[in-house]
């Protein structure tokens, strides 16, 4: 490659998936930790001593779980586009194996961010689905989820579904923002005004800080699973070589 | 028509989980007519494809004179002819139409001697027939109509004697001899047996799949 | 090295060998325009023939009735070429492949989305659209199908080494294609109501020159990718 000579060397030990095997391992007890802890905490203080809302009363505290899910599936879908892209261009392994590994994540967490969505919709709006800017938003993302992973799927050569995959989710993510402003757009002409109670003006600091460590333990949670399916992935995909050999060996004698 | 070499160093492949080749390593100069060899299945579809370009799912590298091919490939697709697997020629399409639309794609071939190029083929009177209504062996020859065409020095053939008569893969033979006596390079594939024996170089892959060098 | 009136004549080859190719099998031609009439008249056979209803729901059906008359067509832009072998060889061809990729979605848009939007105007009569709605409906058409051709040309040049492109194509598709869902029957539907169309216009058109800046790189990435197999 002729880029060696000035990219970082980190990067190429990332791209050993011995290397990422290894620092995953290591990474993976501190993650899973700090997602324990942040998500026993914030679900703690998000249940029990958060006010409830003036209006919607207790139903609001799912948004506990509905927002940082939400953003999750977007973060994941721009993680799995740019591993996706890392891939393409330095023809990075662990970088294709990465973007992999995001697809059902982030599929998940956007059925999540829709299910949570839906329940509190019922309180709210007396319906089970509405159609609503970001709950729309969300569908779409959860159908892009749909075709990269059903791309993925199709395509037997590992090499080919990987780039393949890469390519459609950069135009999703070059879509995106035309997506969510056409919704949005959209939303506006079909349903004036109903409230969104995650954009309200000055949310008290007693309803925002367990909100913000709801979404850190998401995040950390998230990095749990993805280096978990991706050591998985790892191991998988490098059976026939020695190290890994060994590592059966050692473990599991 | 001086060309740079063509050379695969260390070049390994695996598909499905079978290696197909390993440490495969040979060069091609100008002058040269290399035969790839193998059994059905040992990969010479694909390292032809590799060659081209086409295809880079390999480990090892490729170079074209001093730079690596995918480095230089543009440069390199001006240089090549690839005759492949599937002809190439549209079914719906009349010969001399194919051949206008594969000269509007390579800017060095003259139109006034596609006319020409199907004569030599042998496919005078058929220039304004639909492909679909000629036979296999008409259809490939359509398609061996550029080798008269092209100025390009490489040339890269799969199993250019398909469903082609006696006389077509004499004349043929001749063709790719005169085309490398002229300084071009021709690797290709075929299960016939070609009189031009004594200047042909071979690669063998099957006994590469258990590692080795060739040539 | 090619100079720029050889890309040009390039271009017009690759063109015209297209539009011959679809002259020569009208099915190709024909058929997605057959779809586009059948879907819209399911609609007053499915819901309800009121014509107050359909002139409500008439910029919509339209609009989703030729969106899947394009996706209907796109499995057959690169495929054939892919069976017979011309792709490799334009793949192989010292031209910009983005020329090539333009060349042929254009034939495509000219055989699909321009043939829509000139079908157009019988269905918004069956449909009962309003006469003030049909100018927009028309310019929102001729804006916006361009851009479904370009996606669409994207998940066809993934799909094409598949045995079995159809079905996964529309699913890679259509979320992308709803953008241009809702401004072209937006614009539409405000021709109708008698607003200004120019906004709804102007954002197709944005998000057509997005299209062929960005898309023509990303099909031809993806056939690279799908002939490398």
């Amino acid at each position: 490659m002729a880029d060696k000579k000035w990219m970082p060397r980190w990067f190429y030990q990332l791209a050993s998936p011995r290397w990422c095997y290894d620092i995953t391992g290591k990474l993976l007890p501190l993650f899973a930790w700090a997602a324990a802890l942040l998500l026993l905490g914030g679900t703690a203080w998000a249940l029990a001593f958060a006010p409830a809302d003036y209006q919607q009363g207790n139903s609001f505290r799912i948004i506990y779980i509905h927002v940082p899910s939400a953003i999750l599936a977007q973060s994941c879908y721009m993680l799995m586009a740019i591993a996706g892209a890392v891939g393409l261009i330095w023809k990075m392994k662990v970088a294709d194996m990465v973007a992999k590994c995001c697809a059902p994540i982030g599929a998940s967490i956007a059925v999540l961010a829709l299910a949570t969505g839906a329940i509190w919709g019922k309180p709210t709006w007396g319906a089970w689905w509405v159609w609503d800017a970001r709950l729309t938003s969300m569908l779409i993302l959860l159908f892009l989820y749909f075709g990269v992973m059903a791309l993925n799927s199709a395509i037997e050569n590992q090499t080919t579904a990987a780039q393949s995959t890469a390519v459609l989710s950069l135009v999703g993510l070059v879509n995106i923002p035309i997506i969510k402003y056409s919704v949005e757009w959209w939303n506006t002409l079909h349903q004036p005004a109903t409230f969104t109670l995650t954009e309200r003006p000055a949310m008290p600091f007693e309803m925002w800080m367990p909100l913000l460590i709801m979404v850190l333990g998401f995040y950390c949670f998230f990095a749990v699973t993805v280096m978990l399916r991706l050591r998985n992935e790892i191991v998988t995909r490098e059976r026939r070589s020695g190290w890994v050999k060994d590592l059966i060996q050692t473990q599991f004698r | 028509m001086a060309v740079e070499p063509l050379r695969v160093d260390n070049l390994f492949c695996e598909r499905d989980e079978r290696v197909l080749f390993e440490g495969l390593g040979f060069s091609v100069s100008a002058g040269d007519v290399v035969r790839i060899e193998g059994q059905n299945g040992s990969g010479k579809t694909t390292l032809l494809r590799m060659l081209t370009g086409l295809s880079n799912h390999y480990e090892g590298d490729i170079y074209w004179g001093e730079q690596l091919l995918a480095e230089c490939a543009e440069e390199y697709r001006q240089n090549l002819l690839y005759f492949g697997h599937q002809a190439g020629v549209k079914a719906l399409l009349t010969p001399l139409e194919n051949l206008h639309w594969y000269a509007s794609m390579q800017p060095h071939i003259h139109v006034e001697k596609l006319e020409w190029a199907l004569e030599q083929v042998g496919l005078r009177g058929f220039e304004d027939v639909p492909c679909h209504t000629l036979s296999a062996g008409q259809n490939r020859r359509v398609s061996l109509a550029r080798l008269y065409l092209s100025t390009a020095p490489v040339w890269i053939l799969d199993e250019p004697f398909t469903a082609i008569d006696k006389q077509g893969v004499a004349t043929l033979e001749l063709l790719i001899a005169d085309h490398a006596a002229k300084g071009g390079m021709v690797i290709l594939t075929t299960h016939h047996e070609l009189a031009m024996a004594g200047t042909l170089r071979k690669v063998n892959l099957d006994q590469l799949a258990c590692r080795g060098r060739a040539v | 090295m090619t100079n720029s009136g050889a890309g040009e004549m390039f271009f017009w080859g690759v063109l015209k060998r297209d539009l011959l190719l679809s002259f020569r099998r009208k099915s190709d031609l024909v058929n997605p325009l057959i779809f586009f009439l059948m879907v819209a008249s399911l609609f007053p056979l499915g819901v309800s023939p009121e014509p107050t209803f359909l002139a409500e729901v008439a910029p919509g059906v339209i609009w989703v009735a030729a969106l899947l008359a394009t996706l209907l067509s796109l499995d057959g832009l690169f495929r054939s070429d892919f069976e017979d072998g011309t792709l490799e060889q334009t793949l192989l061809s010292p031209q910009p492949l983005f020329l090539v990729v333009l060349a042929k979605v254009f034939a495509h848009w000219m055989m699909t989305g321009l043939a829509l939007t000139l079908l157009s105007p019988l269905l918004a009569v069956m449909l009962f659209l309003p006469v003030e709605g049909m100018w927009g409906l028309m310019a929102s058409l001729l804006l916006g199908t361009p851009t479904l051709s370009l996606i669409g040309a994207i998940g066809a040049a993934l799909t094409v080494g598949l045995r079995k492109g159809g079905v996964l194509i529309s699913l890679l598709v259509l979320p992308l294609y709803i953008p241009v869902l809702i401004f072209g029957t937006g614009a539409a539907q405000a021709a109708i109501t008698g607003l200004p169309i120019a906004g709804f216009l102007a954002l197709l058109g944005a998000i057509l020159v997005l299209g062929l800046v960005l898309a023509p790189f990303a099909i031809a990435a993806a056939l690279r990718i799908s002939a490398s197999s």
